[in-house]
């Protein structure tokens, strides 16, 4: 990694830091269980670093490793989104919507 | 970076265009109302990044990838169906997934540039792994606590945090020497092995109504473990998932830890549990206390205007959500205003127990935290604590001596009645007497959660037995 690199990346994160704080704070607790599957959901992005180790094919253990990676991290998208939804689906107010 | 290839460049935007989806299905997260169309944004985004990834040019071999998708996909299934009162247990479980796909990563990059690193890239390195390997043994650890294959009790002995600090600081220092000295490549299966080790002896202090911090905890530590790989991969839009993740994680963190009156540092390094021992419980005389039948209760809350249900997890142990609906809407059909009154704690994770009652179709508009509910308890009739303890007792408020004094609780003291449905005169975790309970104003309504609320519920006339 360059120097440069290094630089940009450490910004992206404290910028990134600060939008999700103020993000997250305006969650109603009222959604926070699903807020954290959501979160956990997209966390697993990790699944992109995974997919190009183990297509990579620079070694045996990194494709072994890579895989293993991907079926962990895809467990959590699949599940994450899918509990998420059936979550939310669930909370309905008593006040008469239009739909 | 400096020569991007238009393919190339085009991935980037992608990932530029997922980490914007990301951002906006977190802000869509902050009404009930858009919540759903933020789980929308996260997919399209998320597809947006794997699809464009598959077609970077760098894959040579697909077979391992489609293997892990799939399997990852029939893994996943099962886990996005599992019931809402074992969303704890499995949130704890895709922490411990997430941490072990930063770990494997983590492990391969460092066999595949060791020894030729430099210090920055390492230390990020060991942190990805530090962070990554402790997350997940001690998210697995939390799962099997929470789903009660280990015990929920939690395991203290004397010098636990000594020991558990010195075993991090083994970790920390053997990663130091690997960012001075890259050629000692042996150290790292240690530091891996002593990592895993720490998130196991992190997790065997914590006690079952702990878990709500700890959870956050894991959530945040996973969140930075994954930001510390973006910076390995040099991928920004892990970093920023990353990043939005610890945060979410670190918000949650304070916000329990305020709930639970503990201070920051006390959740930081993960040592807690081992202060609230059962003091003073046992060798007190038994007080007096009112007990009333559920035909009384059923007069009482009939009669009354505005009643507020403080809904606890024993509540959900006893399987009585659906019951509780059943009372809400008998009594709303009497005209009776009703709220619940939901404390930051109450559940196994921070929000669990909006979630369960959602489920039992109560209108998330009735659901108020504490800040909210608190000003309307004097105005209230009738407070009906059903398997609450701790989070109701006054001597959070008024007695200094008392191990939770300073702990926001609900003020159902302030309600005209109260009354607490409860197995026996038992304390709570905390092994605190609650003073609620010998209160002139209180009733306790003892037995079980669920058939004591669908006793009343048959006295109302309600309900469908």
């Amino acid at each position: 990694m360059v120097q440069s690199d290094l630089v940009t990346d450490l910004y992206v994160f404290t910028l990134a830091a600060f939008i999700g704080f103020e993000v997250i704070r305006r969650v109603s607790p009222l959604l926070h269980t699903p807020l954290m599957s959501l979160t956990n959901a997209l966390d697993a992005i990790a699944v992109v670093g995974a997919i190009i180790l183990a297509g990579e094919g620079k070694s045996t253990l990194a494709t072994i490793l890579g895989t293993i990676a991907i079926v962990a991290a895809t467990s959590n998208i699949v599940g994450g989104f899918l509990i998420t939804d059936r979550m939310l689906k669930m909370f309905k107010t008593s006040r008469p919507t239009k739909s | 970076m400096n020569s991007l290839a238009g393919s190339d460049l085009l991935l980037q935007i992608i990932y530029l265009l997922a980490a914007v989806l990301f951002i906006l299905s977190l802000k869509l997260m902050s009404s009930p109302k858009t919540a759903r169309h933020g789980v929308w944004a996260g997919e399209v985004g998320m597809l947006l990044a794997i699809v464009g990834t598959l077609l970077h040019h760098g894959i040579v071999d697909y077979r391992g990838i489609a293997i892990g998708l799939v399997l990852g996909s029939i893994i996943g299934v099962p886990l996005g169906l599992v019931h809402m009162t074992a969303v704890p247990q499995r949130t704890a479980l895709s922490h411990a997934f997430g941490a072990l796909c930063v770990t494997l990563v983590g492990t391969s990059e460092f066999y595949l540039r060791a020894p030729n690193v430099p210090p920055f890239m390492m230390a990020v390195l060991s942190a990805e792994v530090i962070l990554g390997s402790l997350t997940f043994t001690g998210s697995l650890m939390a799962a099997g606590k929470l789903e009660e294959v280990l015990p929920q009790r939690p395991i203290t002995y004397r010098g636990q945090n000594f020991v558990n600090l010195s075993v991090l600081a083994i970790a920390v220092a053997g990663a130091a020497v690997l960012v001075t000295h890259p050629g000692h490549m042996r150290l790292f299966p240690g530091i891996l092995g002593v990592s895993l080790l720490f998130g196991v002896l992190m997790i065997v202090p914590i006690g079952g109504a702990d878990m709500p911090t700890v959870m956050s905890l894991l959530n945040s530590y996973a969140g930075l473990s994954a930001a510390a790989m973006g910076f390995v991969l040099d991928s920004k839009l892990l970093i920023i998932a990353g990043a939005l993740d610890g945060a979410s994680g670190f918000i949650l963190s304070v916000n329990m830890s305020k709930a639970m009156n503990r201070s920051f540092s006390n959740v930081l390094f993960g040592a807690f549990g081992q202060e609230q021992v059962a003091k003073g419980a046992a060798g007190q005389e038994a007080k007096p206390v009112k007990s009333a039948t559920p035909e009384e209760a059923a007069a009482i809350l009939g009669a009354a205007s505005k009643v507020v249900i403080v809904p606890g997890y024993g509540m959900a142990v006893a399987q009585a959500q659906h019951k509780v609906r059943e009372l809400y809407d008998a009594l709303t059909k009497r005209g009776v205003d009703v709220k619940f009154g939901i404390h930051p704690v109450a559940g196994r994770m921070p929000g669990h127990m909006n979630v369960l009652l959602a489920e039992a179709d109560i209108p998330y508009d009735k659901l108020l935290d504490m800040e909210d509910i608190n000003p309307e308890f004097p105005q209230t009739d009738v407070a009906l604590v059903i398997g609450a303890n701790d989070v109701t007792n006054p001597a959070a408020r008024n007695d200094p001596s008392s191990p939770i004094y300073g702990m926001p609780i609900l003020d159902v003291d302030k309600a005209r009645t109260v009354m607490v449905i409860k197995r026996s005169m038992s304390p709570g975790f905390a092994g605190i007497d609650n003073l609620l309970y010998y209160l002139d104003k209180t009733l306790m309504l003892f037995g079980d959660a669920k058939s004591f609320v669908g006793d009343i519920v048959r006295e109302l006339g309600g309900g469908h037995s």
